[in-house]
């Protein structure tokens, strides 16, 4: 699972409309950077597997195709992108709904990877729904592959004061923060190879889902409000440093209790 | 009833963690807005005493799952357990703490209840809500307030049509408080079913290595905090040669952090720890919004840079223009002065 996201960490001055919107056009677009190392997480487990494949599955626009070629010329074996209007709007209830409904298509699954979550949201939700959907186990904030047999994976996850490292039997979903390894580098072969492979695009009616849960209409969660942020400009006191400048200043602090 | 429910973290030695302090003080708060109870749900293992400990808090009832399972956290067996709780109970609102705990297993829920969440609020209010296409009026619901798109924007979300309604909240944003050491709750009993042995097979924990939490700049006074902006490493041991002289913590960006500079417990900001102190001295930060977020509430902000349009300044009381390496052993100079 992956996810083409718009820059937020990059974000210029023209990112928001005077309307507080946001200007998509102004923002450059980028392969989620937890979700890359997903798949690198899923290149190592193929590497160690015998007759393993990786496929990518992403939702969005259609120019999201591009994170899949990318993922192709980095090793996955095949991908396709859930593009459809009435996938439009959806919070990540709906998302994961589509998103799981896609993956039963696909037959035989072992292992779902993903990040644990994009930049554009940071909810970290989709992992763990996605694994409810499909009712199997999840192991989320993932930050290395310690074994892998064709029953079971093991696999340290990074928790806020430590470390765990947990087993479970497939099929399993995990999600892998920032701490794993970096995606490994395009392939110029096989970069060259697909460039002409068309990407799939699956729409709503070939995921055998009930329409009623995708898109906005599938979205418990709504957007009441959007308030641009506005800095609240202080009375700002602007010292050089100089030594009476700083004298006085730290005379005041202490004066005033707050050194 | 429908009422108001906290899920519980336990610390490393089975106590509630703070996190779900400082949600049972909100949950009062909106359990009073509401005129319905505060409930608390603690899943562990020998948890009757840290359950007891959450009245206090202005919890009501504590519903009390105590098993072997349940104990450290595993996705599953605790999903088994709160799921069918909240089935059978009915909660109107559910809060979790935005943790490694509860972002596994707040989403589960929410995904097999088929209800809203709303990840990493900063504000949670009751209020109304008016749906511009049904026309329908929504009264008494969570106004669920977070920073969205990069902390570009700040959203408020509504679950107008689903219960429970669900949110998260990361540690330290709300703040804990005792409602009434007085006060006096009850423990209810779940009993832990059958069906909690398929889910206790599914993942197998083979190792743990917490440390007990060693940095913990939430609650400091005074805080030094540099950006990236300090240059190094070795920069940053001037910080701590500060703090230590005028009683601080030394907190840090998150672009600092990711450059190695200091500990990641040491982050303040959207994805770090949120910090009130009475002062805050922002060195070398240039101040994105992320970081404003954890900081802003200060209430007193001196910010130290060398460039005069750094947006921090704007939120500063007092702007130093200069590098932070010659202005602060200069200040700590006129400090000792001044102390005299």
């Amino acid at each position: 699972m992956a996810k083409q996201v718009p820059d937020t960490h990059n974000v210029g001055a023209d990112a928001m409309n005077p309307d507080g919107t946001v200007n998509r056009a102004a923002l450059p677009t980028v392969f989620n950077p937890e979700d890359l190392k997903a798949l690198e997480m899923a290149l190592r487990v193929k590497d160690q597997t015998d007759g393993a494949s990786v496929t990518v599955v992403t939702m969005g626009p259609p120019r999201a195709a591009e994170i899949i070629k990318d993922a192709k010329s980095r090793g996955a074996d095949d991908g396709f992108v859930l593009s459809d209007a009435r996938f439009a709007g959806a919070d990540t209830l709906a998302t994961s709904y589509a998103i799981s409904q896609a993956i039963k298509q696909l037959g035989h699954v072992d292992i779902i990877f993903g990040g644990r979550q994009a930049i554009d949201g940071d909810t970290a939700q989709v992992g763990p729904q996605v694994a409810e959907k499909l009712e199997i186990p999840q192991i989320t904030y993932a930050e290395e592959l310690m074994a892998i047999d064709d029953k079971s994976i093991t696999i340290r996850r990074r928790l806020e004061r430590g470390t765990e490292v947990v087993k479970a039997a497939m099929p399993v979903l995990v999600t892998v923060t920032s701490a794993g390894e970096d995606c490994r580098f395009p392939n110029a072969h096989r970069l060259i190879r697909q460039a002409k492979d068309e990407i799939r695009m699956i729409n709503a009616d070939s995921i055998d889902a009930d329409m009623d849960r995708l898109g906005l209409k599938g979205s418990p969660t709504k957007v009441k409000k959007i308030e641009n942020v506005v800095l609240a400009h202080k009375e700002s006191v602007v010292l050089e440093p100089t030594e009476a400048a700083l004298n006085e200043l730290s005379a005041t602090l202490i004066k005033e209790h707050i050194l | 009833m429908n009422n108001v429910l906290v899920y519980c973290e336990l610390s490393e030695k089975n106590q509630i963690a703070d996190i779900s302090l400082e949600l049972c003080t909100k949950g009062r708060q909106l359990a009073t807005r509401l005129g319905c109870k505060l409930q608390a749900a603690v899943l562990g293992c020998d948890v009757k005493a840290a359950a007891e400990s959450l009245y206090p808090y202005g919890v009501d009832e504590a519903y009390v799952a105590d098993d072997r399972r349940l104990s450290p956290y595993r996705t599953l067996p605790h999903f088994d357990v709160l799921s069918k709780l909240i089935e059978k109970e009915q909660p109107q609102i559910v809060l979790f703490g935005a943790s490694s705990v509860g972002r596994d297993l707040a989403p589960r829920i929410a995904s097999y209840l088929r209800c809203g969440l709303t990840a990493d609020c900063t504000s949670l209010e009751i209020g109304s809500h008016e749906d511009a296409k049904n026309k329908k009026t929504y009264d008494d619901i969570l106004l669920q307030i977070r920073p969205a798109f990069g902390g570009n924007i700040i959203a408020t979300i509504v679950c107008p049509e689903t219960r429970p309604q669900m949110a998260t909240v990361r540690e330290g944003v709300m703040k804990k408080e005792i409602l009434d050491a007085n006060y006096k709750g009850t423990i209810i009993p779940v009993a832990v079913e059958a069906s909690l042995d398929k889910a206790d097979k599914a993942v197998e924990i083979l190792s743990r290595e917490i440390e007990e939490q060693k940095i913990d700049i939430k609650g400091a006074q005074i805080i030094v905090a540099g950006g990236y902006g300090m240059g190094s490493k070795e920069n940053f041991q001037l910080l701590h040669q500060f703090a230590h002289l005028i009683g601080a913590s030394v907190g840090a960006t998150r672009a600092a952090v990711d450059a190695g500079f200091c500990e990641g417990e040491r982050q303040i900001g959207q994805t770090g720890v949120t910090v009130r102190p009475k002062l805050y001295i922002a060195c070398g930060i240039s101040g994105a919004v992320q970081h404003r977020a954890g900081m802003e509430q200060s209430s007193k902000i001196i910010s130290i840079n060398t460039d005069p349009d750094a947006p921090i300044n704007a939120i500063a009381d007092y702007t130093i223009i200069g590098d932070a390496m010659t202005v602060i052993p200069q200040f700590m100079a006129c400090y000792k002065n001044n102390l005299k």
